[in-house]
């Protein structure tokens, strides 16, 4: 059994703090990399790629749609493109030009998205995106990714940067506790058990996977042996995983930043309904909008805390029973 | 280069391969194909594009993008008589059997880009849903200025096209980064699915929004070839300012039942109406 830890007392750090210095060392080994932004590059972090290679960074301003179709057309000719803005002006607005410039013809685009989910905070139910996975996971040619911290953050970036497809990587706005190993390996379509258990499943990504370990760890005092999986690669998805744990617990539960609808949830439940049936519990935001207010204080009103979740893993083993 | 009688002769016969395309599937948009092909014409076959049928993916080359799609049957006739396909292949238009690798047909009911596993060789992008090749069309030309290439990026759109607000934040970037290797080409039929685009959302003053956007604008009479030459000859010779060509045309040139009747956007021709076509393209004047 993994050492037990306390999430509280770990290194936190933002992926986007990260995604900016991991933009920089790529643009000096890839000559041919170009970044694309509108006009929140300093949110994103995209501004130390602008300052490290004007040349090569376009900011479209406050245009989503030709920033898609911009980042469609350098991509045509050959070269890696980064286009990032908030997850719910890059993935929500353009979506129909993502579709059918970068989907369509898997172009070599990484649209990186970041403030996703509730943890936006203060600004409201308007720019919270809680859709963004579904929207992205169900277009054809695309690769989804949610990293569960910094570390998972730059070894997705230095893997997927030289695959040659269309990715959407989706990072929240706040510090993640850094849960990870420096020595970990990313590897598309794969999960990582980070604790093993048998009583329950929590598979979850982002920001969750963190909460889920906790919720782990104070769950063992109840006598309960929650077994812990991030599944960071949406699309293409750990289907063999998701059904070794099914039988190997016999109870699953989902935890995303996101809507229960159509994101990881909806992933396991599909692989799970299709292989093997199993209990299913899925923890994320309700089909609901959010609210204002501080990040973690929004979150914990929404349950997307350690003991939102603890209720949700305690639900399934009810369930389990029955 | 060929002289204006014998580019003239070329779109006939790119007329006849419109409507016989269309014809053939039973489905398919003669309208605003007609009205493109005279400009596409003196593109592709007066000298002004630059392309080599036979290294596709040449680096150099001029890129065009008909972000019209719905006007393919122009694009595909074209893309043949330029040598990129095989003219039987035009007969696998909007069918399903065709010549992509996996025997499905690359000539899509709209264009895909020859890099996608069903497009068709000498196109640059995929197009069909309007708004979207201008935006495409400065990616192009911008990764070229940045790569030190001398290729221009055309792209032609519809009239009721710019009706779409990504056309404005398009046109807005590309004053603003002065790209003057972006030759875009307007196709001014007047002319909508649901009829006038004047009356139902006008787009004009053309001329005055594209300078005030920062481009350097043409306005031509889009089936005088004279004019068309003249234009893109000056195209090519402006320096700091992204250009476009304000081309007015009639919508179904050519055949004289489809000329400026919206009915004709995007229907086929019966057995009778397709005989009269033809019997009209071989006989008359060009």
């Amino acid at each position: 059994m993994a050492e037990k830890i306390d999430i509280n007392k770990l290194p936190k750090k933002a992926l986007r703090d990260t995604y900016g210095e991991v933009l920089v060392e790529l643009g000096k080994i890839d000559p041919e990399m170009v970044v694309l932004d509108a006009d929140l590059s300093e949110s994103t972090r995209t501004h130390k790629f602008h300052v490290a290679y004007p040349d090569r960074f376009f900011n479209a301003g406050i245009a989503e749609q030709n920033l898609i179709g911009i980042a469609a057309g350098l991509a045509y000719t050959g070269r890696t493109v980064y286009a990032s803005s908030f997850a719910i002006f890059i993935a929500g607005r353009p979506w129909e030009i993502i579709r059918q410039q970068i989907a369509y013809n898997k172009l070599n685009v990484k649209l990186v998205a970041s403030h996703g989910g509730v943890s936006v905070g203060q600004d409201g139910a308007s720019h919270q995106m809680n859709e963004d996975v579904s929207l992205m996971r169900t277009l054809p040619n695309m690769n989804v990714i949610v990293p569960a911290d910094s570390v998972e953050m730059e070894k997705v970036l230095k893997k997927v940067h030289w695959i040659k497809e269309p990715f959407y990587i989706r990072m929240g706005r706040e510090k993640f506790p850094v849960i990870l190993p420096e020595n970990y390996e990313f590897e598309l379509g794969k999960g990582y058990v980070l604790k093993e258990g048998k009583d329950v499943s929590v598979i979850a990504c982002g920001v969750m996977v963190s909460m889920a370990l906790q919720a782990a760890y104070e769950l063992e005092d109840e006598g309960i042996d929650v077994e812990v999986i991030n599944m960071s690669s949406i699309k293409p998805i750990d289907k063999d995983l998701i059904i070794q744990t099914a039988k190997k617990t016999g109870a699953v539960v989902t935890s995303e930043e996101h809507s229960i609808i159509g994101g990881l949830g909806s992933a396991v439940a599909e692989v799970l309904a299709e292989n093997y049936p199993t209990i299913l519990v899925r923890h994320g935001v309700e089909d609901r909008f959010g609210i204002s207010g501080p990040a973690w204080e929004v979150m914990e009103e929404l349950g997307l805390s350690v003991s939102g979740l603890k209720k949700k893993i305690k639900e399934a083993l009810t369930k389990k029973v029955r | 280069m060929r002289d204006i009688q014998e580019l003239k002769e070329i779109a006939r016969e790119l007329r006849i391969d419109i409507i016989t395309m269309v014809y053939n599937a039973q489905s398919g948009h003669p309208g605003g194909s007609l009205s493109a092909i005279d400009i596409l014409t003196v593109l592709y076959f007066g000298g002004f594009l630059r392309y080599d049928p036979k290294n596709p993916w040449w680096e150099n080359r001029d890129r065009f993008i008909l972000s019209k799609g719905h006007a393919s049957p122009a694009l595909y006739s074209v893309l043949a008589k330029a040598g990129y396909i095989p003219k039987e292949e035009l007969s696998t238009y909007r069918k399903i059997k065709g010549f992509a690798p996996d025997g499905y047909s690359r000539l899509q009911g709209h264009p895909a880009w020859q890099g996608n596993k069903h497009g068709v060789p000498g196109a640059e992008a995929s197009t069909g849903s309007l708004g979207q090749g201008l935006s495409v069309a400065i990616g192009q030309a911008l990764s070229g200025r940045l790569a030190n290439k001398d290729y221009k990026v055309y792209v032609m759109l519809g009239d009721g096209e710019v009706q779409e607000g990504m056309t404005w934040e398009a046109a807005m970037f590309a004053g603003h980064h002065k790209l003057d290797n972006l030759i875009a080409i307007l196709d001014n039929n007047n002319l909508q699915i649901d009829g006038d685009v004047r009356q139902i959302v006008n787009i004009h003053p053309l001329k005055e929004k594209y300078e005030a956007f920062g481009w350097h604008v043409i306005e031509i009479d889009g089936h005088d070839y004279q004019q068309i030459i003249d234009a893109f000859t000056q195209a090519n010779q402006i320096k700091g300012k992204p250009i476009m060509i304000v081309a007015h045309t009639v919508k179904g040139k050519g055949v004289s039942f489809m000329e400026n009747n919206f009915k004709w956007h995007g229907v086929a021709p019966s057995k009778e109406e397709y005989e009269i076509a033809i019997q009209e393209l071989t006989s008359g004047g060009v």
